[in-house]
């Protein structure tokens, strides 16, 4: 689904002294099936633009759109449920809305809500937590009698389960392990690819960023402060340290690389090892003038 | 970020009301609730009125959130108004309607109840909209300290008091979060019949309750960590202090105290 936001305005607690403009006239779209990586720091409004994005949120000023949602002060879709079962959202610790007692229970709350019939469930059930690394022996137990980060792995599949055609990741790997991390972000990759889905992840790791999105957007003060794809957002160094962000990695070493040899590699969203056969070739050809 | 939880319904501000220790604040309340039924006469009301009204205006909260504190009360105030309208049998008729008959007094008494109700409920709400909940709960323990003597748990209960009112936007914030998460998954806490509604506060109420017995540990354990140990001999971070204008707003009051006997007296 395509998603629109034009001129979009979010103010909280309007009308009193705590009136708080969280996004100012923010506009940009985001294609059918592409990965999109918002960017931002603390209080930047990445919370609050993608609780727009399934109608927790209406814009106080300005329109959403989602396919064929249109979310504004004037319109609201008659079935918010309907736009939700297509919006999945994975909020920041989502381990914190388990409930259930027993982890298949917590994954089937969501599909129950929206009506999918028992038979498709215990089918999701299945495909889901073999597709999130969980042990199929820990569906009968409680999910709080479980490390944190199958925790985690638990409330991701309950979002998983309803199939939604928009994923929303706020921060999915905050506070796991190394490796957990990777292995979490590595199946979001595999689900948009294999089921075509629009991905937005809310990050603060310029890694995950570079990786995973084919469209990067920065955020500083609830306005859109950059956009484009990652190669382009991220050689501009000085524009993104000025909202206190960092480069990834590789940008910095190509950066110093350049300040030490005097000789620039462009920077084309290569692999480590596309970049030392460049670096290779540099030293190379150096040699042989 | 919705980290502008309103506690209570303090309004923040630099007036000379909100800057006033909290002692004063509650001890002017405290005597203002018994004097308002002291007054008997137009001077006493009058007197009492303005000084509410001053308090009022020179703490410079927006009006409309007076009003909004005084909405529930307001069908109280009219309601015991029209009461003594109809029960009051004093004074002369100044109305005779079909079969009832309206008496001066039932007028006068009716205004007098209802002046009374809105001046203790005005200058209550005063006190939370200008005083943070912890200002006045070192207020209570200061106040109540006397009591130690007496083996009553002055400090714990003031560290009650304060741990519940710090962890009220918490968990606020975190019931937010929740329902919000909830409400993704397809849970509807606004429409349906009520059997479904009741049933869909449950996933809100079990997460809420595991994380806060989680705090709580953690509070405790913090806590003990750093080794605290009741209130023997600790000191303040924020120490009440009485100061010059908490003196004079204080000679004010008792000035309005004694012109209120004296309107009793000679009016």
């Amino acid at each position: 689904m395509d998603i629109t936001f034009e001129n979009v305005t979010y103010i909280y607690q309007q009308n009193t002294p705590f009136a708080h403009k969280a996004i100012d006239d923010l506009s940009f779209q985001i294609k059918s099936g592409s990965y999109v990586a918002i960017i931002g720091h603390t209080g930047s409004g990445k919370s609050t633009l993608i609780q727009h994005l399934n109608g927790l949120a209406i814009p106080t000023e300005g329109k959403v759109s989602i396919g064929s949602y249109h979310l504004s002060k004037e319109e609201k879709p008659k079935d918010m449920k309907e736009l939700r079962s297509k919006v999945g959202v994975v909020f920041q610790y989502p381990e914190h809305q388990l409930f259930e007692e027993t982890v298949a229970k917590d994954i089937a709350f969501g599909p129950q809500n929206f009506g999918v019939s028992e038979a498709e469930i215990q089918n999701r059930i299945n495909e889901i937590t073999s597709a999130v690394g969980l042990d199929e022996s820990l569906l009968e137990r409680s999910p709080f009698d479980l490390s944190g980060g199958q925790m985690r792995r638990v409330a991701i599949a309950g979002v998983l389960a309803v199939k939604p055609d928009v994923l929303v990741l706020d921060e999915p790997t905050a506070g796991l392990d190394p490796r957990g991390q990777k292995e979490i972000m590595d199946m979001f990759y595999k689900l948009h690819q294999d089921q075509g889905l629009t991905t937005i992840l809310v990050t603060h790791s310029m890694e995950d960023a570079l990786k995973y999105a084919d469209h990067v957007l920065i955020l500083n003060k609830g306005t859109k402060y950059m956009e484009g794809s990652p190669e382009e957002v991220f050689s501009q160094k000085e524009a993104l340290q000025r909202v206190q962000l960092d480069v990834p990695e590789i940008v910095q070493f190509l950066d110093e690389f350049q300040e030490r040899f005097g000789t620039s590699i462009p920077f084309k969203k290569q692999s480590v090892k596309e970049l030392a056969e460049a670096i290779q070739q540099q030293i190379k050809g150096a040699e042989s003038t | 970020m919705n980290n502008t939880l309103i506690i209570g319904q303090y309004v923040p501000g630099d007036s000379i009301v909100h800057r006033l220790d909290p002692r004063t604040k509650i001890t002017i309340i405290f005597f203002f609730v018994f004097i308002v039924f002291f007054a008997n006469n137009v001077a006493g009301y009058s007197l009492l009125t303005v000084f509410a009204l001053t308090c009022m205006l020179t703490s410079k909260v927006p009006i409309r959130f007076i009003i909004k504190g005084l909405t529930p009360v307001w069908f109280l105030i009219v309601f015991t108004f029209i009461l003594h309208l109809f029960v009051t049998k004093e004074g002369t008729v100044i109305l005779d309607f079909w079969i009832f008959e309206f008496y001066s007094g039932g007028v006068v008494q009716g205004f007098a109840i209802s002046i009374r109700f809105f001046l203790l409920i005005l200058v209550t709400s005063l006190l939370t909209l200008t005083t943070t909940p912890i200002e006045i709960t070192d207020a209570i323990e200061d106040m109540l300290h006397p009591l130690k003597r007496f083996k009553f748990p002055v400090h714990e209960l003031a560290l009650m008091m304060s741990i519940s009112l710090r962890f009220i936007p918490t968990l606020m914030q975190e019931t937010d979060k929740i329902s919000k998460a909830q409400a993704s998954r397809g849970v509807d806490f606004r429409t349906g019949p009520i059997r479904e509604r009741i049933k869909a506060i449950v996933p809100l109420l079990v997460p809420l309750f595991v994380s806060a017995f989680k705090r709580a540990e953690e509070l405790a354990m913090a806590m003990e960590a750093r080794g605290y140990q009741g209130g023997e001999g600790r000191s303040k971070l924020r120490e009440l202090k009485i100061e010059k204008r908490d003196i004079f707003v204080l000679i004010l009051f008792i000035l309005v105290v004694a012109g209120l006997i004296l309107a009793r007296m000679y009016g």
